[in-house]
């Protein structure tokens, strides 16, 4: 069947089917391998990708259901959140093995565009459902309160 | 531990013992190096000979040398003999080449190395096998590293020295240009390769003082991989796409030992996109020209199972076996010192204690993938390997080649945990046999999905302890210790050379008679056989032989009416390192200061030796109704030169995490053979919000060489938890994960 998905600003045309995890579908037939697979069960938040701007999970997304919307995933991250997280992860050397950076990144910008000051709760309650097996969430924190203030002075976070 | 005994076993096998390689020898093994493989950085000078020396044109080439490559364009590359799987080589090592080599920073890139043995061999382990494990990487590229930098800067140096015609003496070389004051000369080393590649390779080189590092050991040293891990850019073998490549799943059997009896391809093979279905010898393989495909096929499959040979018990059975196991008479001994026997008789006060660990899976974010391409000649493999040279001899028995016909890609693994090393391969085996079961037709893509891993076996093995202990008046400790666990190197090659006495050291040690001075001690082990396949899990035994160790301790300071790190350091005199670690943490965790007396807050310290390196920590927790909150972590850290500091606390906390783990949520468990777990649901591991707000890592200053920090940072958590929730509700848990609410019931 054919499926029209809007991925980072372009439409592009799928024969799937209408029940493919938008996540596979972004990855196996859009080539864009940024988003990663971490449980099928919505579990794990590796496959985080925005739709609409919310942070949404992609493994249990069917393709129909994504038509017609925006999808933004880490390769198309534009916002001024989504830059300030990053360079945020960057900065503070957030990332070990990074297998589950993206999903954190997508999950903590969209965070960021809703909540500009979180505090030490709203990022738990927010990133809870990413998990890091590596145990980054110490600089993950102060990655998004870093970020935060970035975007709050406008100023550009210095480089570690 | 069982580092000393692979050592050993090489020595005894006349392999090079670690950072002993003379000039001489390395140069032997570069130049053996050449078996067919594409490798071509043996020796530089495409052709020319060493001490030919360069003619008036330097050549356009890179100096290319085994383990770093100095290009034209000015970057310097390292080639990491290592897995790079979070725990930060891919930074770690190319800053000592960096500092060696007087290279600035922004230049230095990094790359996996082949796969090729002696010349990517891990020294820890003889130098014949390439693999990373038992936290060695930094410890066994330490000299050699120092040794490639200092090389490759010498003929740098030399190139200059000849260009300008002016002694190589007078040269200086800083932030990767190559100077020459007097001459008013300067070139940076991507003006120099060329020429530097004609030069001869020295047969002695200098290193630096380690008063004069200046990448080594800087507070701050950005990770050569955040930037591509922070933006999706970074490849696993997940993301590997070549032309025509399918996607297979493979279905196991559900209980370990089954086998394959027949199966029915028919509904499989009539889903949309699936294009074969391959009997191999681990079970039937679905394969789809995507993994939605391929998954949905798996779903269609039907197999019936031979489970003759299975594994039928559960858990709870094994338990109660290896409870009398450990009753039981058959124990290999471990340790032994004095006459424990009669010192518990005569003590007054005993501390006694059984304890259960679960099995446990690693887990890692990146589920086991393997790429294998196979033609006639060759098989080719990407994976995030972590025994090359296995996982090449594996893949090259299910394809049906030659070991050297397999060219293994490594790339980055998003996590590993020890789960990736093993003995079978398994999951590259399997896509090899995938390609040859399909003819080698297209390239296979095998992905393993969470379900496949949590219960797909190779787990933390499940183990039992059984203490009697006690402290007499004179302070002398007596402690007696029985440990009932599978092996996990017992069935495998590695027997041969690991086991020593009847005992699997990567199964049980870290004892505490090996780590603290007991005046009458014995430690024995009693091996449980069991199907369920078993594997080294981050920090391996020391995940429960420091629990236990730490634990009962603690109750034997508590039972001489002393206060627990006083009562540790009284038995460290022999032990400088562990005495040192756990002064610093004391003192950063202010520990001689009163401790608020609110309801339900209490602390615990905890030290112990893994992999050379020695850690202490210090957790302060607060209990609320049967919820444990670790609020604070203190964590002190010897692990000789720290090259990279910032990569060591993130291993510290990263150690910590994945401990903590273990010690709040996770269990696998068994019915009737089945495990009863199959995603992050029902197998519940650390989130951020149980993450501790504070995690403090302090470095012991040492100037020892480098030891290991990828696994040393776990063992201690648990029982410093244990002990912090003794001290705030007098409960002791002696089961992990923790369940208070069993532990008060089972105390009431």
């Amino acid at each position: 069947m054919s499926i029209k998905l809007t991925v980072n600003g372009a439409t592009r045309e799928l024969e799937v089917d209408p029940d493919m995890p938008l996540l596979w579908a972004i990855r196996d037939h859009l080539q864009l391998t940024g988003t990663k697979f971490g449980c099928g069960m919505a579990l794990c938040g590796a496959c985080t990708v925005h739709i609409d701007g919310q942070a949404t999970r992609s493994c249990v997304t069917p393709v129909a259901a994504a038509q017609g919307r925006q999808i933004t995933t880490i390769e198309g991250l534009s916002t001024a959140a989504g830059h300030a997280v990053q360079e945020a992860w960057i900065g503070l050397d957030v990332p070990q093995c990074g297998y589950c950076q993206s999903g954190q990144i997508m999950s903590a910008s969209a965070l960021l565009a809703t909540n500009p000051k979180p505090s030490d709760a709203d990022i738990d309650s927010a990133m809870a459902g990413n998990i890091c097996r590596c145990s980054t969430y110490v600089r993950i924190r102060g990655a998004i309160h870093q970020a935060a203030e970035t975007l709050a002075t406008g100023a550009r976070a210095p480089q570690g | 531990m069982y580092l000393r005994y692979i050592e050993q076993a090489a020595a005894s096998a006349g392999a090079a013992a670690p950072s002993e390689l003379t000039r001489r020898q390395f140069l032997k093994l570069t130049t053996l190096a050449g078996s067919g493989l594409t490798l071509g950085i043996v020796l530089p000078a495409c052709g020319s000979r060493p001490g030919a020396g360069g003619g008036a044109t330097a050549a356009a080439g890179p100096l290319a040398m085994p383990f770093v490559r100095v290009a034209p364009d000015n970057t310097v590359t390292v080639l990491c003999k290592h897995l790079e799987a979070g725990q930060g080589v891919w930074t770690g090592l190319p800053a000592i080449v960096a500092e060696e080599l007087d290279a600035s920073w922004e230049q230095m890139r990094v790359e996996s190395a082949p796969a090729q043995v002696p010349l990517y061999g891990n020294l820890a382990f003889g130098g014949k096998i390439q693999a990373t494990g038992g936290s060695t990487a930094t410890a066994n590229s330490w000299q050699q590293l120092r040794e490639a930098g200092a090389t490759a800067r010498a003929m740098l140096v030399a190139a200059a020295a000849q260009q300008w015609g002016v002694p190589a003496g007078e040269i200086a070389v800083s932030e990767g240009v190559v100077s020459h004051g007097g001459a008013g000369k300067k070139a940076t080393f991507g003006e120099l390769a060329g020429s530097a590649a004609q030069q001869a390779v020295p047969t002695r080189v200098t290193l630096k003082d380690p008063a004069a590092f200046k990448i080594i050991g800087k507070e701050r040293l950005p990770r050569l991989d955040s930037r591509a891990k922070s933006t999706g850019k970074q490849q696993f073998a997940i993301d590997v796409m070549l032309p025509g490549m399918m996607t297979a799943v493979v279905k196991r059997p559900p209980r370990f030992g089954g086998k394959v009896s027949s199966f029915d391809a028919t509904k499989a093979k009539a889903v949309p996109g699936v294009v074969d279905v391959v009997q191999i010898p681990r079970g039937v393989a679905v394969v789809g020209r995507d993994m939605w495909s391929a998954k949905k096929g798996r779903e269609a499959l039907g197999v019936t199972w031979d489970e003759s040979g299975a594994e039928k018990r559960g858990t709870a059975e094994l338990m109660k076996e290896y409870r009398a196991m450990g009753r039981g008479k058959e124990a290999a001994t471990v340790v032994e010192s004095g006459d424990v026997e009669a010192a518990l008789a005569r003590a007054t006060k005993r501390v006694e204690g059984e304890f259960e660990f679960p099995y446990l899976a690693h887990a890692p974010m990146e589920p086991l993938t393997a790429v294998a391409r196979l033609s006639p000649d060759k098989c080719e493999i990407w994976a995030g390997c972590q025994f090359q040279t296995i996982d090449q001899a594996n893949a090259a028995a299910a394809a049906g080649v030659k070991p050297e016909q397999v060219i293994i890609n490594t790339l980055a693994a998003g996590g590993t945990f020890g789960r990736r090393a093993n003995a079978e391969s398994d999951y590259i085996a399997e896509a090899a046999s995938i390609a040859r079961a399909t003819g080698g037709k297209y390239p296979v893509r095998l992905i393993w999905t969470r379900e496949d891993d949590v219960t797909g076996g190779r787990y933390r093995p499940l183990n039992y302890h059984r203490i009697s202990a006690a402290v007499g008046k004179d302070g002398k400790v007596a402690f007696r210790q029985r440990v009932v666990g599978q092996s996990i190197i017992g069935d495998t090659p590695f027997a041969a050379t690991m086991m020593k006495n009847g005992v699997d050291p990567t199964a049980v040690g870290g004892s505490a008679p090996e780590q603290y001075d007991l005046a009458d001690a014995h430690v024995s082990w009693t091996r449980a056989t069991v199907g369920v396949p078993v594997l080294w899990w981050r920090s391996v035994e020391n995940t429960h032989m420091a629990f236990s160790k730490e634990v009962i301790i603690d109750e034997l300071a508590q039972s001489a009416g002393r206060d627990p790190v006083e009562f540790r350091l009284s038995l460290l005199g022999k032990h400088p390192r562990h005495t040192a670690a756990l002064r610093l943490v004391a003192e950063k965790a202010g520990w001689d200061q009163p401790f608020p007396k609110e309801k339900g807050r209490g602390r615990g310290v905890a030290v112990h030796e893994s992999f050379g390196s020695v850690v202490a920590q210090v957790a302060e927790v607060t209990v609320s109704g049967n919820k444990i909150r670790v609020d604070r972590v203190v964590c002190a850290v010897d692990c000789g030169i720290a090259v990279t500091p910032d990569v060591v606390r993130a291993q510290m906390q990263s150690g910590i995490g994945y401990g903590l783990s273990a010690a709040l949520l996770g269990k696998i468990t068994l019915t009737d053979g089945h495990v009863d777990q199959s995603n992050f649901h029902q197998y519940q591991v650390l989130r951020i919000n149980d993450m501790p707000r504070q995690v403090e890592v302090h470095i012991v200053p040492s100037s020892n060489p480098p030891s290991g920090v990828g696994e040393p940072g776990t063992p201690p958590i648990a029982p410093a938890v244990a002990n912090a929730v003794r001290a705030a509700t007098g409960i002791r848990l002696r089961t992990l994960p923790f369940d208070l609410g069993a532990a008060r019931s089972a105390r009431a």
